[in-house]
């Protein structure tokens, strides 16, 4: 019922920010929030054993993976729906909007391409250990610092946009 | 293999601490009175207590906020709930440092600012918070 109405509300995107964000028209159905968690610790393994190696092409892979989940079609997703119904578990009580999941892959991804560039550099350990820290806080604790940036990122865009109109 | 095992010891020691600070209410020192802006929002300050709420459509958290508010203004006589979309007032979200959502301000009889809470409060906290 609750569900029904949010669903229905249309959150208006300020004018100044349109075309700078997804539509939220497109955007407002939610997904289960246990997929980013399982996604986030599949994640912080393939990091972690990156980090061990330092083998760098399993990080252009997770690249790969962090720009597909950025895109809103993240690998891990099927994967959990399959998952899900293997092992039986409910269909979700709750919602959660993708936005902020989808920024948060976006900073994965930028993580990635830093460390990518810097291979044989310590920036390579210093951006997989950060990639990692930040999916393993995911994981294991359920605390996303890529979804907290979101609203701080839209804050920071409208005062951008705000100024340069101005 | 040993960064590794230093990495996840950090972090799992931040997570720990995060977890434990969820929620947690915290005393505000004297702020500007919120009156205008609470009846911008198409609301009065309640005579004892206003319980703003800075929520999220999609997130989780926010629905317990969102549930215990509302039955804490219906029980508690002089308290009002208040619920602003984050994402819609962007603006008043700045002024105020909302950085993440739920985020609950406890207004006192004046708007005036009293205590906050980041993530999920529990019920006793938020009583414990409100004015007498």
């Amino acid at each position: 019922m609750r569900l029904s109405l949010l669903l229905n509300e249309t959150t208006p995107v300020p004018a100044a920010l349109r075309g700078t964000m997804p539509d939220p028209t497109v955007q407002r159905r939610g997904v289960d929030p246990r997929g980013p968690r399982f996604g986030a610790l599949v994640t912080a393994f393939v990091l972690a054993v990156v980090l061990a190696t330092l083998w760098w092409p399993l990080l252009a892979v997770q690249a790969v993976v962090f720009a597909s989940g950025a895109a809103g079609r993240s690998p891990y997703a099927p994967a959990w729906k399959t998952l899900r119904s293997r092992l039986g578990l409910a269909a979700p009580s709750e919602l959660e909007d993708p936005r902020p999941l989808r920024f948060a892959q976006v900073v994965g991804l930028a993580f990635a391409v830093v460390g990518l560039l810097g291979v044989g550099t310590p920036v390579f350990t210093v951006a997989v250990a950060g990639a990692l820290a930040a999916a393993f806080l995911n994981g294991a604790f359920g605390l996303c610092l890529g979804c907290e940036l979101y609203l701080t990122y839209l804050k920071t865009s409208l005062t951008l946009t705000r100024r340069s109109t101005v | 293999m040993l960064t590794v095992v230093l990495v996840l010891l950090t972090t799992s020691v931040v997570g720990l601490a995060w977890r434990a600070r969820q929620g947690k209410v915290h005393t505000v020192t004297s702020q500007d009175a919120l009156a205008h802006e609470v009846r911008a929002l198409g609301a009065e300050l309640g005579e004892r207590a206003t319980l703003v709420e800075f929520s999220s459509a999609f997130c989780a958290p926010c629905r317990a906020t969102r549930t215990l508010l509302h039955h804490l203004a219906e029980t508690e006589p002089g308290v009002v709930h208040v619920e602003v979309d984050a994402e819609s007032h962007l603006e008043l979200g700045r002024r105020l440092d909302v950085r993440k959502t739920p985020t609950t301000l406890v207004l006192d009889r004046e708007g005036r600012e009293v205590r906050r809470a980041t993530g999920a409060p529990r019920k006793a906290d938020v009583l414990a918070a409100l004015p007498a």
